[in-house]
């Protein structure tokens, strides 16, 4: 805390931290106030007569029911749901293994892959599409939620094995060994005590996974075409901007409701995310 | 219970050798504590009896059977770590239950035998609380009766009294002994404190460098240390050193510095003999030393300044300056020695030990 005069506090604490906070919040209040704005207060130009774009005294659910309704916004939601969980399942269960490994196993170049795990993911997503989309095509994959399934864990699995990994360093090896003086042997020490002490670590890589998954955008762009396919980022911003015209209504509350099971998961596991990022293991 | 035989054993990591030629012989129900500095090995070569570190060369065998092959688990041993390695996910219970329910044993048995190891230790009230609500005192006891109820054929202790406080260590000391009182399990102790090797080990053994430098029981090293280290390592305050040269005059043996003169005893002439005209390493413990008085032979007293005196209750130690050397000197607690002052001291002369320069072996 910052010591000394109250107006110090204020201006290096409160001031500070009130417009951080404002900065953060501020576009969803502005996706929040546009979903329930009615179009006629939306396209109204700036210098109509009562002009007043931060709030509206008119809130409805036309643009929601609109979105519900006439798009196929569910079924983005629910092919969203299948590929994040489907990806981060199998990014966690290699990440896990391949963290541990590189963290608790000696040998022979087992700094280099880790740094070599490392590089992937530093290719960006943007050049990487372009050889995966071969890849994808000789599959015969393309348009199909495996397209994504399959492709995420390619930043996904250095992602989560370099947190892992992280965490993994935290815990002390004697935890392991006493373990295995008791009788267990690698893969159960693993199993049993190792895996239930990381699951700090285990849940934020996860949860990081998933909010991944859940955002990507030009995978999902590229490797699915029919609407029917499509995820929440992908299909708000296609379907929703026809031609020149933006539905800003229904595009916000695509937005709103899209980024919902994003928030759930991060306010549900936030303990266990936090302390999984500091990375503690108390005895 | 067993006997556990460590022959020409080696450890060597890249470019350290960190365990030379260890050959040790532990007898059923004994125990033995390895000492040393930090780095010296004892850590690296008890790490090698549980199995959690591969061996260079040489060979352990447990209850006559070589082990260097089996992993950790087949070794019938049970570990005690300085950090305690509690699982922090389970409750006393489980982590003290963990071992026997790894080797299937049925589940009225674990009860039985964690309820024995619980009383044993006092900690029958915790069994259901996670280690995180424990303090370190009774973190100690969960890791030592995780290690009981196993009843292995060998307890590992890895110092696992060097995260208590000072007085619960003087406390976990005897319990400890205790214990081994009790269970008669021949037991492995590594420790870098010399106060607990000697009150712990039926015999001890002291490592430096990777080398062991004596075997023996705790006072068979305080009386005869096979080497300046030893007589360093061992005592507290440590033995005095000096640099000597041995003289002979008028048919007897003379240890002269620059302060000090003194009539080397009868019963150590003939050791010393062959060091005449050279320079050797005088040692004298502190409590060997004392103020003179009348009855003192001036061969075997010298003078001193006082620098220190530090009043321990139950003795004094003095920090003295001789010639150009400080010596600490543990004299009688009604001692009025002040700062500045110069006295007499007088020496023990059954307990001088001497030095060889070069091997630092005893002469």
């Amino acid at each position: 805390m910052i010591e000394g005069a109250p107006w110090r506090r204020w201006i290096f604490f409160y001031v500070p931290v009130t417009g951080f906070v404002v900065a953060l919040l501020f576009p969803f209040y502005w996706m929040i106030i546009t979903t329930v704005r009615p179009d006629r207060e939306l396209y109204r130009p700036w210098n109509a007569p009562n002009y007043a774009p931060f709030w509206t005294m008119h809130p409805t659910l036309d643009h929601v029911r609109d979105l519900l309704t006439t798009t196929l916004f569910s079924t983005w939601m629910l092919n969203t749901m299948i590929i994040s969980l489907a990806a981060t399942a199998i990014s966690l269960f290699c990440g896990l293994l391949a963290g541990y490994a590189l963290s608790r196993l000696k040998f022979p170049f087992a700094g280099m892959i880790g740094t070599g795990i490392f590089i992937t993911y530093l290719v960006p997503q943007t050049l990487l599409f372009i050889p995966l989309s071969d890849i994808i095509r000789n599959f015969k994959l393309g348009d199909s939620p495996w397209a994504l399934i399959l492709t995420y864990p390619t930043f996904l699995i250095p992602f989560c094995t370099w947190l892992l990994m992280g965490y993994f360093k935290s815990i002390p090896k004697e935890l392991e060994e006493c373990a295995r003086i008791d009788g267990a042997t690698r893969w159960k020490a693993m199993l049993y005590i190792i895996f239930p002490v990381a699951i700090p670590g285990i849940l934020s890589a996860g949860i990081f996974a998933f909010t991944l998954s859940w955002n990507e955008f030009i995978y999902a762009l590229v490797f699915l075409s029919s609407p029917e396919q499509k995820t929440v980022p992908v299909g708000v911003t296609s379907e929703l901007v026809r031609g020149d015209v933006f539905y800003w209504g229904e595009l916000m509350a695509g937005a709103l409701l899209g980024s919902i099971p994003v928030a759930f998961v991060y306010s549900f596991f936030v303990e266990y995310y936090v302390s999984g990022i500091t990375g503690s293991v108390k005895g | 219970m067993a006997r556990v035989a460590m022959r020409s054993l080696n450890k060597k990591y890249d470019e350290v050798h960190a365990v030379i030629d260890v050959n040790l012989d532990i007898h059923d129900q004994e125990f033995v504590v390895l000492v040393g500095p930090s780095g010296c090995g004892k850590t690296t070569t008890l790490r090698m009896v549980a199995g959690l570190e591969s061996i260079t060369s040489g060979h352990i065998s447990i209850d006559e059977k070589i082990v260097n092959e089996l992993p950790p688990m087949d070794r019938d041993i049970a570990m005690v770590f300085q950090n305690y390695a509690l699982y922090p996910h389970m409750s006393v219970y489980d982590n003290m239950a963990f071992g026997l329910k790894m080797r299937k044993f049925d589940k009225p048995e674990i009860a039985k035998r964690v309820q024995e190891a619980a009383e044993i230790l006092g900690i029958e009230q915790l069994l259901k609380r996670k280690p995180r609500q424990l303090s370190g005192g009774q973190r100690q006891r969960v890791a030592l009766g995780r290690a009981i109820v196993r009843h292995p054929q060998v307890f590992l202790f890895d110092e696992p009294l060097s995260n208590l406080d000072a007085k619960l260590r003087v406390q976990m000391r005897v319990e400890l002994k205790k214990l081994h009182e009790r269970l008669g399990t021949t037991a492995i102790y590594v420790t870098h404190d010399q106060v607990e090797a000697m009150t712990l080990g039926d015999r001890v053994v002291v490592m430096k460098d990777g080398l062991v430098q004596q075997v023996g029981d705790p006072m068979e090293l305080y009386n005869e240390p096979a080497n300046r280290f030893v007589a360093g390592f061992i005592g507290s305050p440590a033995m005095n050193f000096a640099a000597v040269r041995v003289a002979a005059e008028n048919g007897s043996l003379w240890a002269e510095s620059e302060g000090i003169r003194i009539k080397v005893p009868e019963s150590m002439q003939k050791r010393v003999e062959p060091y005449a005209g050279k320079e050797a390493t005088l040692g004298i413990r502190p409590e060997d030393l004392h103020i003179a008085g009348a009855g003192d032979p001036t061969d075997l007293t010298f003078d001193a300044a006082v620098e220190v005196v530090e009043r321990l209750g139950s003795e004094i130690l003095l920090d003295v300056a001789v010639g150009p050397t400080t010596m600490v000197a543990s004299v009688e607690p009604t001692a009025t020695a002040k700062v500045h002052e110069k006295l007499r001291l007088a020496i023990n002369p059954e307990r001088l030990h001497f030095f060889d320069n070069e091997t630092e072996a005893a002469i």
